[in-house]
């Protein structure tokens, strides 16, 4: 059997898919394919001599193939639990690995955000621009985890190949026993006989793969799963819990280097160089130019690390546009240009509607690192006609490519295992810790370097959240907001990430005003406009990119407005939201939190923030005492909606982290540049969240809007959140972050 | 140089000024011990030195004169030390990177005190940094340990 099965392989209608099953080593592979020409085998020329994207069933057991990358979020697992809850297997039994880079992977669900719809925008054109974002994602090729679309993504690929595997193992039983598939059931990796036999799916691969593939299947209404939406264990927390766990970082191969690397600051170059004292020290191996920088190769972590900071170099003086003080003034000239780059809402006419006087306000927000705590490392082993690369990256695609340009072996050279990822929030959609492990292993063919960065190195080269102007000017009455004009001046993290990592797409980037053009509010008279500013360091995408800051903006413009109004700001909010599924959520954290209003007694304030964000509606409240030693934060409450909880003790998790990692950047973190680096060096100086600013939290989850993924909506009200809550318990507004600048936290 | 290392004598060939963070992972290959900031700042390289938590990116081979407990030591799958079972339990992981950290040092809080308070926790704990803030689960197996190991 060959890849006839492919070419065979019946359509399932809804979506396009086409099923797939082929022959392996001793048993059979099972995915999705789509459009008329397969797409490439991803495991086409590899030992396994075999294909498919989702379900491997050998003699050694049944493997699922999860390909998104896993950063903490449990991604790996959902993905998992998807195929297994059609296959009918506990996932726990089952190997799970991450398979391959291969183009077969792509994300849909991704790419559907990039298009110019607010995601509350079911209208035909929006579904079917979203429906043809199949295609420049194919052409892509992306096999990238991103934008919370892991589960979005999966949804109905992995649990088709799932049922597909099934069905196909029960007429490879009915035929050999001579019954009919109607006849026979499944349960636990079974096929189960009428007469109650059970035969181990392993013991059905071989027949499987000569069988054309089974596409005639219906999937499960939820009333059936038996795994999906109920509380399970994440296959990774045992290890998590005991130190067993393999991170990129902890791999350890036969005869490997350490490497460590120090770089010339953003846009600087290496000027003078004296590796003698820093090869002389002890474990030291050998000091090596690379492009933007220094790498010490040595026999251990900390020889390579200790040489790096004793490393007689000096960088070329950077210029002053790298300077805070320039930063801004670069953002406040952009806003007095006014040169548009999006104006995706342009709703009534604000310019009429607002007159002098009314409500106006400057908001900022500085630039913030990703800072996961394994710190970027990749490991490498160059050979005369092959490249292996062991990362945890979420653009193996990117690394693959940028590693054939590096070492000019075509990519069919280059081999990607990607690691279980020990954080990312967004830092490792980047490559650049990859592409400078390649080059050092091309130094020493043969030998496997692994390159970990110092935390040090970790902030001075994080492409961090931009730093952003926004300008707001409103109206309102106390009927509510009838007029709102939201600008934001920033640097475009879109231009500047696809810049590093591919090439940079022409048009605006709707990024730099996503989660305030889309908000599901109706107002009046209501525009958002988008200004690109220079770029003076270089910007990525961070836990929920453009909705991270323009959260902040609205949400606190619209409590201003409201309190001048004097209107309850969760009414308020109603009042404007025009989408069911919103609505929801606003009300659910009123009732959860038993809003009574700003003022909770006691000498507590709370305050209300609300961003729809990754198609997520979320709500949260946030209550703070002002103490003699400080603000603290005593409760958070949030209330999200993902359409389906496919998994409960995750989602809490994803929700409660977001609101608490929103919480601790808006109190304690900045970065502020001088000379394209920044001052803060380490966490003593970019604290986030820690135990004991940590309030009491409670999470509650809605299903009323469509499936998404929960990585990033939990982020966007956070700031807002608590900045309100800041104003109700002291009557001071913060406009700025971090909020720790003008007030102290207990 | 000799070390006793989860009931284990180790000799190590190695600088004696090296942390014995990096004498650990590197040399000894016990890599459940994480490397997150090399500065006392994260926690995440907290081990046991006779019983009490410390940082091992700040210690000094040459300065390390008791028995050391790494998160491999101190209890296994199959054989998982209460309050490992307690942050199983409560699947307090997301990333897991500062897991072996944090439960390290909630061991150290709870071997000295088996029943601590709410602030107590906070403040034995709030050196240890959790980047994707599972803060809340983190107090509540505290908790569950600490019924468990003073209760039972």
């Amino acid at each position: 059997m060959s890849r006839a099965g492919l070419s065979r392989a019946g359509r399932i209608a809804r979506r396009g898919f086409l099923i797939g099953s082929v022959a392996v080593a001793g048993g059979v592979a099972f995915g999705a394919w789509r459009y008329t020409r397969p797409l490439p085998d991803p495991f086409a020329g590899t030992d396994a001599g075999a294909l498919n994207p989702y379900v491997l069933i050998d003699a050694d057991g049944v493997t699922l193939v999860a390909p998104r990358a896993d950063k903490g979020q449990g991604a790996r697992w959902l993905q998992a639990a998807l195929i297994a809850e059609e296959l009918d297997i506990d996932p726990a039994t089952a190997r799970i690995i991450p398979g391959p880079v291969s183009a077969t992977y792509y994300n849909r669900a991704l790419i559907a955000d990039f298009m110019p719809f607010a995601p509350t925008d079911t209208g035909w054109l929006a579904e079917t621009a979203r429906g043809a974002a199949d295609i420049p994602a194919r052409l892509l090729g992306w096999q990238m985890t991103g934008g919370s679309s892991s589960t979005a993504d999966g949804f109905d690929k992995l649990r088709q190949a799932g049922a597909v595997a099934r069905e196909t193992l029960k007429q490879a039983a009915a035929t050999r026993h001579g019954l009919s598939r109607a006849d026979l059931d499944t349960a636990d990796g079974a096929v189960i006989l009428p007469d109650g036999t059970r035969i181990p799916y392993p013991d059905l691969a071989v027949d499987a793969a000569r069988l054309e593939p089974v596409t005639d299947i219906v999937l499960r209404d939820r009333s059936q799963w038996r795994w999906l939406g109920q509380p399970m264990q994440r296959a990774d927390v045992v290890a998590k819990s005991t130190g067993t766990q393999v991170y990129g970082i902890d791999l350890v191969l036969p005869d490997m280097l350490h490497a460590t690397v120090r770089m010339a600051p953003w846009g600087g170059t290496v000027a003078r160089l004296d590796p003698v004292a820093a090869e002389g020290m002890q474990g030291v191996l050998r000091v090596l130019p690379i492009t933007g920088g220094v790498a010490v190769l040595a026999r251990d972590t900390w020889s390579a690390m200790q040489a790096a900071a004793a490393l007689g170099v000096t960088f070329t003086p950077p210029d002053t546009a790298g300077d805070q003080d320039a930063i801004w003034a670069a953002l406040e000239a952009t806003h007095d240009a006014g040169a548009i780059d999006t104006r995706r809402r342009d709703d009534g006419d604000v310019d009429a509607a607002i007159a002098p006087g009314d409500f106006a306000a400057e908001y900022r927000v500085p630039f913030l690192a990703h800072a996961p705590l394994e710190p970027m490392n990749a490991t490498v082993l160059v050979t005369g006609d092959a490249c292996t690369i062991w990362a945890g990256t979420q653009v193996p695609d990117f690394a693959v490519a940028r590693a054939a340009a590096l070492t000019g072996l075509p990519e069919s050279a280059i081999r990607m295992e990607n690691q279980m990822i020990g954080g990312s929030f967004g830092r490792r959609l980047e490559i650049d810790f990859i592409a400078q492990a390649v080059e050092i292993a091309m130094a020493v063919p043969g030998r496997p370097v692994k390159l970990t960065w110092s935390r040090e190195e970790d902030f001075a080269h994080d492409q961090p959240r931009p730093a952003q102007i926004a300008r707001v000017r409103g109206h309102v009455t106390a009927d509510g907001v009838q007029a709102l004009d939201l600008t934001v001046a920033s640097p475009s993290v879109i231009a500047s990430w696809f810049g590093r990592v591919s090439s940079a797409p022409p048009g605006g980037d709707v990024s730099i005003t996503t989660g305030a053009w889309d908000q599901p509010f109706a107002i009046p008279h209501f525009r958002v406009t988008g200004l690109r500013a220079p770029e003076t360091v270089p910007v990525s995408s961070w836990r929920s990119v453009g909705a991270s800051s323009n959260g902040f903006f609205f949400g606190t413009a619209l409590d201003e407005m409201f309190a001048q109004a004097g209107i309850d700001p969760l009414e308020g909010l109603l009042r404007l939201c025009d989408h069911a599924p919103s609505r929801a959520v606003l009300e659910g954290v009123r009732d959860l939190s038993g809003w009574t209003g700003r003022d909770a007694g006691q000498g507590r304030g709370r305050g209300v923030a609300f961003c729809l964000s990754f198609g997520v509606p979320c709500a949260q409240v946030v209550e703070v005492q002002d103490t003699p030693q400080g603000i603290r934060l005593t409760q958070a409450f949030a209330v999200a909606d993902v359409g389906i909880v496919l998994d409960p003790v995750n989602a809490d998790a994803q929700l409660s982290g977001g609101m608490l990692f929103g919480l601790g950047h808006a109190m304690n973190c900045e970065l502020t540049y001088r000379g394209h680096a920044p001052d803060q060096t380490n966490f003593h100086a970019y604290e986030g969240m820690r135990m004991h600013q940590t309030p009491a939290v409670q999470v509650r989850l809605l299903e009323n809007g469509p499936l998404r993924g929960l990585g990033e909506p939990g982020v966007p009200p956070a700031a807002a959140a608590l900045g309100n809550a800041i104003f109700a318990a002291t009557g001071q507004r913060l406009r700025q972050m971090p909020f720790a600048r003008t007030v102290r936290f207990a | 140089m000799d070390l006793i290392v989860n009931g284990q004598r180790r000799s190590l060939d190695a600088d004696p000024q090296m942390p014995l963070l990096w004498a650990l992972r590197d040399l000894l290959g016990l890599t459940g011990t994480k490397c997150g900031c090399g500065i006392a700042q994260c926690g995440a390289c907290t081990v046991h030195v006779d019983g009490l938590g410390v940082r091992a990116c700040q210690i000094r081979l040459s300065d390390v004169t008791g028995e050391v407990t790494t998160i491999e030591g101190l209890g296994t799958p199959d054989a998982p030390h209460p309050v490992q079972s307690a942050w199983i339990g409560e699947q307090v992981a997301q990333c897991g990177y500062c897991q072996s950290g944090q439960i390290m040092q909630a061991a150290a809080l709870l071997s000295l005190n088996d029943d601590p308070t709410d602030e107590e926790i906070d403040r034995a704990m709030s050196g240890n940094l959790c980047r994707c803030a599972t803060y809340p689960r983190i107090r509540a197996a505290i908790r569950t340990a600490a019924l468990r190991m003073g209760g039972v």
